[in-house]
């Protein structure tokens, strides 16, 4: 990419894995201000690892992972969401036994701003009005898409400044996949970073500037969204052309 | 119709029941918490609320030592400041003590299995019940009872002896029943509103239910684990002063029997949950009084511990547990 300003966030051969397990084997990525990339690959590529070592959750065995031009070695996970790095975790991870109002004020939790976050409420219940009308009902009795989307406005409500989302789509019905990568368009359009992880490349690719191909831990290809999607290899791997 | 059936006998064992219910609720929130969050049956939590006790009985000596309170005048009079200062001071030490084992024996073994910490727990009761031997083995026998290290030790009525219910009655309730709801019942209060309202509470909640979701909210994990042994531990702490007063006694053994009837009564209750640990104390309570009575007490423990069985064979949650199902 011919981008000279610094990314907000650039990954450097993140090596990492789990036990003996190496999952990456020296993933690099950089993402801009602005900027909606997607990171594709099939199962057990290492798209979840990925994320999950960017946000600290998932320790880095060598490499480097810089946001906002700061190393973010040996920052602990709730200290890197305080920075404006926020991951919609895989299979969304709601709060069960909270109600969707205390799972939303969780989401603001690293902030003091009361006004902020009653405001940045109000947006995300103009984001996925369901949301407002279950405020009082315990997350683990929303169904799958309706978890998805109150994950999002989770996060959503510690204001990021990147936001990571991983597999937004999984075991969702495509009525409310489609309602999810509106609100994903819409957030882009506010200023709102993204780096995007999915299985649904197509979809992904399409809403995407800019995307990763990712294959058992180590990037393969890298293009613009357009260029992947008419890229012959990507075509017969992941777009089932 | 039934012979010994006495409904004054039946209203002396309720009250027994439940003020002894109240305390056991008390210590089963600690096992419950720690557990709701981590997944540890915190085995040391029954003996720091030993060590709690041995405290408030040292410092009594202290007050009687100094002047302070007079021997004589123990169980006649009250003396609610000392009561008061005794549940706050030793339910801090034992708050602050928690938190040191957490810090050094739990904490080390966070990422290793949970039977390390299982077993590191034991260790940590085996070490503390030592502690208190040896402190049993300090001159503490000022106030009466065994001067040997291992003999239970008198502990004095530190509120007013006087039957409340008037002298002629034969249902005897005292101040030192009373005491026990007046302090229990605030403390039960404010841990559920602090846990349902509070930043710090809902941080518990959310590491309870999502351990990994909560860090990805900026939640510091290993503070707020922190944070319930340190609550856990006052709560345990303000027990054992209210079990010394109520009960007259204490011994380096006391932790393990209310320690099981405590652990017992969290899992009754629905282990992580909080008023399943207090409806579960109550009813450990009540039952222990009732079998006491109406079985003989020599079949109490297996009543109670009868009663569990059934509980998992037929409520494998608890009667207030839930049931956790995750939607992927």
């Amino acid at each position: 990419m011919s981008d000279s300003r610094v990314p907000l966030l650039s990954v450097q051969t993140l090596t990492a894995g789990y036990g003996s397990i190496e999952v990456l084997h020296g993933v690099s990525l950089e993402v801009h201000e602005g900027e909606i990339v997607s990171l594709i690959g099939g199962n057990g590529a290492g798209k979840s690892t990925s994320l999950s070592c960017i946000s600290g959750v998932v320790p880095l065995r060598a490499g480097e992972v810089r946001f906002a031009g700061e190393s973010l070695a040996r920052v602990p996970a709730h200290a890197i969401v305080k920075r404006g790095l926020v991951q919609v975790p895989e299979g969304r991870k709601i709060f069960p036994r909270m109600t969707v109002l205390e799972n939303l004020r969780m989401g603001a939790y690293t902030r003091n701003d009361r006004a902020g976050v009653e405001s940045d409420l109000e947006e995300v219940y103009a984001l996925f009005e369901i949301l407002k009308d279950r405020s009082g009902q315990l997350g683990g009795t929303l169904s799958g898409g309706e978890q998805q989307m109150l994950a999002i406005g989770r996060a959503l409500m510690s204001r990021p400044k990147l936001l990571m989302m991983d597999e937004p789509s999984m075991g969702i019905a495509p009525l409310l996949v489609a309602k999810i990568f509106h609100a994903v368009k819409s957030l882009r359009a506010r200023g709102l970073t993204i780096l995007l992880v999915e299985q649904n490349a197509r979809a992904a690719l399409k809403l995407a500037d800019r995307g990763y191909v990712l294959e058992t831990g180590r990037i393969v290809l890298a293009g613009t969204g357009a260029e992947l999607l008419s890229d012959r290899r990507v075509q017969a791997a992941y777009l089932g052309e | 119709m039934f012979e010994w059936f006495d409904s004054d006998v039946l209203l002396q064992q309720l009250l027994l029941g439940l003020s002894n219910g109240m305390i056991i609720a008390l210590i089963a929130l600690g096992y419950t918490m720690v557990y709701g969050i981590i997944e540890l049956i915190n085995f040391a939590h029954g003996d720091l609320f030993m060590l709690g006790s041995f405290l408030a009985l040292t410092l009594v000596g202290v007050a009687m030592n100094c002047g302070i309170v007079d021997p004589e005048l123990m169980g006649a009079s009250s003396h609610w400041w000392l009561l008061g200062t005794l549940v706050l001071v030793c339910g801090v030490f034992c708050g602050g003590l928690n938190l040191c084992i957490d810090h050094f024996a739990y904490k080390p073994l966070r990422r290793a299995s949970k039977l390390s910490q299982l077993v590191a727990a034991i260790g940590v009761s085996f070490i503390i019940v030592n502690v208190g031997l040896f402190w049993g083995g300090l001159p503490m026998d000022i106030l009466g009872g065994g001067g040997a290290a291992a003999a239970p030790k008198d502990f004095p009525h530190l509120v007013s002896d006087t039957n409340l219910l008037g002298e002629e009655s034969f249902v005897v309730m005292t101040w030192n029943d009373v005491v026990i709801f007046v302090v229990t019942i605030p403390l039960m209060i404010a841990l559920t509103l602090f846990v349902k309202f509070t930043k710090l509470g809902m941080a518990m909640r959310a590491t309870a239910q999502h351990a990994t979701a909560a860090r990805l909210m900026g939640v510091d994990v290993n503070k707020v684990i922190a944070a319930t042994f340190a609550i856990g531990g006052f709560l345990g702490g303000a027990a054992s002063v209210l079990y010394a007063n109520y009960n007259s006694t204490v011994s380096f053994q006391m932790g393990f029997r209310a320690g099981m009837d405590a652990f017992t009564a969290a899992v009754l209750g629905g282990i992580g949950s909080l008023p399943g640990a207090m409806l579960g104390g109550l009813l450990i309570g009540l039952v222990r009084a009732m079998s006491d009575q109406y079985v003989g007490s020599e079949w109490t423990n297996v009543v109670v511990f009868s009663l569990l069985v059934l509980i998992l064979i037929f409520r494998p949650t608890g009667l207030l547990g839930l049931k956790q199902r995750e939607k992927v």
